[in-house]
C-alpha cells in the first residue's frame, strides 16, 4: 500500500513538472517580469515563494527552471543512451582487440571523479545550454557503455544468438532483434537514474556559474544567487531547492520501482 | 599481478592526461586570445604562445605535456605568476583534510545504519534506512550546504558560515560532503553484510554459542570489510567531485576552489593541473585499494 502511494506521488510530482515545462514553452515572457518595488519580498499569500533580488516572482522562475532542467536532462540522456549503448554493444560484439581498447577508453573516462570533467569541459567550451549538454554527455555516456558491454557479453553466449550467427543472420539484425531487446531492461533503469543524476549535475554546473546563463533561470543558479543573500532572504534558496529535491527524489523513487518491476538486480547496474 | 594493476593504472593516467591536454584545444577560437583577453599586446600573446608551446605541432605539444607531467612541472599560473605546483601544494592539504573528515563522518553514519538495516532486514527499520539513503542521494550538496548554513550559522550561530577560522569551520562542509557519501555507503554496507550473514561460518559461530555481538565483530565485520573498502575507494570519486562544489559553498581554500578561481580567471594551465591532480589521486587510491585487497584476500586474482 505505501508502495503504491509513493509511486503515485512520484508520478504526480513528475507530471506536474512536465506539465509546467510544456506550459512555459508557450509563454517565453513567463517569470522575467522585473519589479524593483518587490525586491527580496518574503512569501505572501499572492506570491507564494516571494521575490528575488530583482523583484521577480520566484515561483514563476522556479517553473521556468523546471523547463531548463528537463530540457537538458532529456537531451543529455537521449544522446548518452545512443552513444553509450552503441559503443558498449559494438565493442562487446567485436570482442578481442576492439574490446580491449574499448574497455581502456571506458576506464579512462571513469577515472575523472564525479562531474570534474564536465566542470572542466563546460569551463573551456564557455557558458550556454548547448555546451552544458555536451559537457554532461561527455561524462555520462560511459556508464551506459560499461553496462551495455557487460550485458552484451552475457547475451552473446546464449544459444539463440549462437544459432543466429551460425545461420548467417546479418550482424545488424542479430544486434537489433536478438541482443537489444534482452539488454533493454537494465538500460531503461539506468536511464531513469541518469535523468536524476543529470538534473543534479546541470544544477551543479549552473551553481558554479558554468551552466545556463542569466536571464534564463536554472534551479542551480537560483540557489547560487540565494546563497549570496542568505542573511536577508533565505527564501531565495528554499523554493528552487525544494523544486530540485522533489524532482530528483521522485525520479529516484520511479527508478527504484522500475528496477523492482523489471527485476534488474542492484549489482547489475 | 601487482605489476599488471600498476601498469593498467599508468595506462589510465596516460589517457586522463591526454584528455586533459586536449581540453586546452577544445577552447573555441584561439586559446591564447581567450586567456589574455582582446586588449593584450601582440608581444604578450606571442610570449604566452611560445611559453605554452602552442606554436609547436600537436604531437610535440603532447610529448612536452607528458614530459613536464613526469617532472611534476605544471608551468606557471597566468594570474599569480607562481609555479602551479606551489599553488597545489598550498591547497591540497585543505582538500585532503576536508575529504578525510567527511569520510570519517560518512563511515560513522553508514556503518551503524547499514548494520542495523542488515540485521533487521525486511523490517520497518530497514525500510526507514533505505528511505533515508534515498533522501540523502536526492539532496545535492549545493542545496544541503546552504540549508546547514541557514540553520546552524544564521539561526543558531553555532558555526561560522564560511572560511577557515579554526576547527569549527570544517564541521559544516564535512557534514555536507559526508552525509551524501553516507547515503550511498549505508546501502553498500547493508548489501555486503547480508552476503556475509548468509555464509555457513556465521551460522556455525552462532551454533558454537557466540553471542550475536561477538559473531558480528569477529566474523561478519572482518569479512565484509574488504568489499566495503573497495566501494569506499570507488566512491572517493564522488567525494572529490563533490568537494569542488562544497569548497565553493563554504569558501574552503582547497583545490576545488583553486579550480573554480582558475576557470573564472581563464587561467587554463591551473584548471588543467587541478583536474589532473584530483583524477590521479582517485586512480592511485583505487589502485592501492585493489592491491591491498589482493594481499589480504588471496581469493582475488587480477589475472581473471
Amino acid at each position: 500500500m505505501t508502495n503504491k502511494i509513493s509511486l503515485y506521488s512520484a508520478l504526480a510530482i513528475l507530471g506536474f513538472w512536465l506539465f509546467t515545462t510544456a506550459s512555459v514553452y508557450t509563454m517565453p515572457w513567463f517569470g522575467s517580469h522585473i519589479d524593483l518595488q518587490q525586491m527580496f519580498s518574503a512569501p505572501t499569500s499572492l506570491e507564494w515563494f516571494g521575490n528575488d533580488d530583482l523583484g521577480r516572482s520566484i515561483g514563476n522562475r522556479v517553473m521556468r527552471g523546471a523547463a531548463t532542467s528537463i530540457t537538458v536532462a532529456f537531451s543529455v540522456v537521449f544522446v548518452t543512451v545512443l552513444i553509450g549503448t552503441s559503443f558498449g554493444v559494438l565493442i562487446a560484439w567485436f570482442g578481442n582487440l576492439v574490446d580491449m581498447v574499448g574497455v581502456r577508453v571506458i576506464d579512462i573516462f571513469l577515472a575523472f571523479p564525479g562531474i570534474l570533467l564536465a566542470i572542466a569541459l563546460a569551463a573551456v567550451l564557455g557558458p550556454g545550454i548547448d555546451n552544458v549538454i555536451i559537457a554532461l554527455v561527455a561524462v555520462s555516456w560511459v556508464g551506459f557503455a560499461r553496462l551495455a558491454r557487460a550485458q552484451t557479453l552475457s547475451v552473446k553466449k546464449r544459444d539463440h544468438v549462437q544459432v543466429a550467427i551460425a545461420m548467417g543472420t546479418p550482424t545488424v539484425t542479430i544486434i537489433r532483434k536478438h541482443i537489444l531487446p534482452l539488454i533493454a531492461a537494465p538500460l531503461i533503469v539506468e536511464a531513469t537514474f541518469a535523468i536524476a543524476a543529470v538534473i543534479v549535475a546541470e544544477a551543479g554546473l549552473s551553481f558554479l556559474g558554468l551552466g545556463v546563463q542569466p536571464p534564463t533561470p536554472s534551479w542551480g543558479s537560483m540557489i547560487k544567487q540565494g546563497t549570496q543573500y542568505l542573511l536577508i532572504a533565505p527564501h531565495m534558496v528554499l523554493a528552487p531547492g525544494v523544486a530540485l529535491f522533489s524532482m530528483v527524489y521522485a525520479i529516484n523513487i520511479l527508478g527504484d520501482k522500475l528496477r523492482d518491476h523489471l527485476q534488474v538486480r542492484e549489482n547489475q547496474l | 599481478m601487482i605489476f599488471y594493476r600498476v601498469l593498467s593504472a599508468l595506462i589510465v593516467m596516460l589517457g586522463v592526461s591526454t584528455i586533459t591536454f586536449a581540453l586546452l584545444h577544445a577552447v573555441p577560437g584561439d586559446p591564447v586570445e581567450v586567456m589574455l583577453g582582446e586588449s593584450a599586446s601582440v608581444a604578450d600573446r606571442a610570449a604566452l604562445r611560445a611559453d605554452l608551446g602552442l606554436d609547436q605541432p600537436i604531437p610535440q605539444q603532447w610529448l612536452a605535456f607528458q614530459r613536464d607531467l613526469v617532472r611534476l612541472d605544471f608551468g606557471q599560473s597566468l594570474y599569480s605568476k607562481k609555479p602551479i605546483v606551489d599553488l597545489l601544494a598550498e591547497r591540497a592539504p585543505w582538500t585532503a583534510g576536508l575529504a578525510f573528515v567527511s569520510l570519517v563522518i560518512a563511515l560513522l553514519i553508514a556503518i551503524p545504519l547499514g548494520t542495523i538495516a542488515a540485521l533487521k532486514v525486511g523490517t520497518g527499520f530497514d525500510a526507514l534506512s533505505s528511505s533515508l539513503s534515498l533522501l540523502g542521494v536526492s539532496v545535492p550538496n549545493f542545496l544541503f550546504g546552504p540549508l546547514l548554513i541557514i540553520i546552524f550559522s544564521i539561526w543558531l550561530g553555532w558555526f561560522p558560515t564560511s572560511g577557515n577560522e579554526g576547527l569549527k569551520s570544517i564541521v559544516l562542509p564535512a557534514i555536507t560532503l559526508g552525509t551524501s557519501l553516507a547515503a550511498i555507503l549505508s546501502r553498500m554496507i547493508r548489501a555486503s553484510l547480508l552476503d556475509v550473514l548468509s555464509e555457513e561460518y556465521v551460522v556455525a559461530a552462532r551454533a558454537r554459542g557466540l553471542s550475536k555481538f561477538q559473531v558480528l565483530v569477529r566474523h561478519v565485520y572482518p569479512n565484509a570489510a574488504l568489499p566495503v573498502l573497495t566501494v569506499v575507494g570507488l566512491q572517493l570519486g564522488a567525494l572529490l567531485g563533490g568537494a569542488v562544489i562544497t569548497e565553493i559553498i563554504f569558501a574552503w581554500p582547497g583545490v576545488g576552489q583553486l579550480l573554480i578561481e582558475g576557470i573564472q580567471r581563464r587561467d587554463y594551465p591551473v584548471v588543467q593541473a587541478c583536474v589532473l591532480v584530483v583524477s590521479f589521486v582517485y586512480v592511485g587510491v583505487n589502485m592501492l585499494t585493489d592491491i591491498a585487497y589482493s594481499h589480504v584476500d588471496p581469493r582475488i586474482n587480477f589475472d581473471e
